[in-house]
């Protein structure tokens, strides 16, 4: 399987199960056009109107040469590799909710403004503590764990947060293991001293802010409907400063009210954030800012004039990464992780105040995906394995996908809204996921062809 | 080659030789949390 496609002046070809990439001439992206259906001669015959005879011939050769090298029109065959075959259900990041409570109100809010559609609580330590020894217990020989410290908004139980550190490094000294932590959080809370901790504890800061102020105000703001975007922005640039080369992604979200989000994308380059995400949003069909089919042109032209964008700064040395846009061509992740995507359900699990276990965060509060409680030492076990088994080789859609070793089978949650069956992607989500990554391409291209 | 410049080789088929150890990164742990883009993420057994 190949795809190609042309953004500005680029030809890319694409050897989906290869993953090898190809910037190819007028001449050579027509051809393709025919060359598994027809012969040489037809070929020929085909565009001799509109290419010299000759050039046609050694284009032909040049397709043939990287055909017989196994860089195009390569067969997949890794549903028979033992790595993939024999992969073991471990569990080897949390998603720990500690705080089922929220300082702010986003419009947008997945989990119903914080409380997740519960009670608003917070996470007792022993909660939190029994699920990293949960975790610990279910990640077999996995050295590398990951807490994400998540909510509601996690400096609201912050005592806890520190706790949960302070424990983590002890087991890690029993165990081996070695604990990775992120907070995400929305930045409100944020002052000298828990920016220190953070910034020494945390080996991922998430800071959630969506753009430009109006932008931004319109979604998220205060209890008091005031926004939030003066009240953070200070806050947000001291800690990403702090941060001085360790990981942090400042992360916002697009919906229908800001379409042209390319710009929120470039205002917080502009603050001087260099690690963004900005990202559309998950709605049910009936909100008013959910993002409908009729928007993706638009969407279409708003990654790609971001894409351009990015090439033009990253020429000039003002670079920024947008996290949609990192593809690493030559040490990426392995075949196998493509495989097996995002992990929720079965190698990543969401542990709420309560101890309930759930697929991941967007599934909390879904009784029909609790998965059990670490306090009753309940686990699902059949549950992880159906996840574990939603891989690209079992959803139809993605199976014939050219995008599926670079997506790996898109976010389970979203699947599960729009179809109810996590094996069937959600369609809209597909189409900007395929977009970007052909603008991801393009700037690699770009960047790698040394063009402005 | 004249026609076709090639920015990358066969990457996933070698991938697969020491493939499957699982110490990467969650991809939704990352920065996003609702959809995923696996192929930004690191190895860990380079």
């Amino acid at each position: 399987m190949i795809h190609k496609f042309k953004q500005d002046d680029v030809r890319i070809v694409l050897d989906v199960n290869s993953g090898a990439v190809h910037v190819v001439d007028e001449i050579v992206y027509d051809i393709l056009n025919y060359y598994r259906e027809k012969n040489n001669d037809e070929i020929i015959a085909l565009l001799a109107g509109r290419y010299p005879k000759e050039s046609i011939r050694e284009a032909i050769d040049e397709i043939r040469t990287l055909e017989s090298e196994g860089l195009l029109f390569t067969e997949d065959g890794y549903s028979s590799h033992p790595a993939f075959l024999n992969r073991k259900p471990v569990v080897k990041a949390l998603c720990l909710h500690v705080a089922h409570d929220c300082n702010i109100r986003c419009k947008y809010c997945f989990a119903s403004q914080g409380n997740f559609k519960g009670e608003r609580s917070l996470m007792p330590l022993d909660v939190g503590k029994k699920a990293l020894d949960f975790l610990i217990e279910h990640s077999g020989a996995r050295k590398n764990l990951e807490v994400d410290f998540f909510g509601g908004e996690p400096l609201m139980n912050f005592d806890v947060v520190k706790e949960l550190v302070n424990y983590g490094r002890k087991r890690e000294a029993e165990t081996g293991k070695r604990f990775r932590f992120t907070l995400t959080t929305n930045g409100v809370l944020l002052n000298e001293d828990n920016m220190q901790y953070i910034n020494e504890h945390m080996d991922n800061v998430v800071l959630s802010i969506d753009g430009r102020k109006e932008v931004n105000d319109n979604m998220r703001y205060t209890i008091h409907g005031n926004g939030t975007y003066d009240m953070i922005v200070p806050k947000l640039l001291k800690m990403a400063e702090m941060r001085n080369g360790k990981s942090y992604y400042v992360r916002g979200t697009f919906t229908r009210d800001n379409l042209d989000f390319s710009s929120d994308v470039l205002h917080l380059a502009d603050l001087g954030f260099k690690n963004t995400s900005v990202e559309p949003v998950v709605a049910e069909a009936d909100k008013a800012y959910a993002i409908r089919e009729e928007d993706l042109d638009y969407i279409f032209e708003q990654y790609e004039t971001l894409a351009r964008e990015y090439v033009k700064r990253h020429k000039m040395g003002q670079d920024f990464h947008f996290f949609h846009f990192m593809i690493d061509l030559s040490q990426g992740p392995c075949v196998i992780k493509r495989l097996t995507g995002c992990g929720a359900g079965a190698e990543y699990l969401a542990i709420t105040p309560e101890g309930d276990i759930y697929p991941c965060h967007q599934f909390v509060g879904n009784e029909a995906f609790r998965m059990g409680n670490i306090l009753h030492g309940e686990f699902e076990k059949e549950l992880q394995i159906s996840f574990g088994n939603a891989h690209v080789y079992n959803k139809e859609k993605c199976n014939e996908c050219w995008a599926k070793f670079y997506c790996s089978g898109g976010c389970h949650a979203n699947a599960y809204h729009f179809h109810k069956d996590i094996h069937i992607p959600y369609e809209i989500g597909c189409q900007m996921e395929k977009k970007r990554i052909e603008c991801s391409l393009f700037i690699q291209a770009k960047l790698m062809k040394g063009e402005a | 080659m004249k026609h076709i410049q090639t920015l990358t080789n066969a990457t996933l088929k070698n991938s697969a030789a020491k493939g499957g150890c699982g110490e990467c990164q969650t991809s939704c742990q990352s920065a996003c949390k609702t959809s995923c883009t696996v192929a930004n993420q690191t190895c860990e057994n380079k």
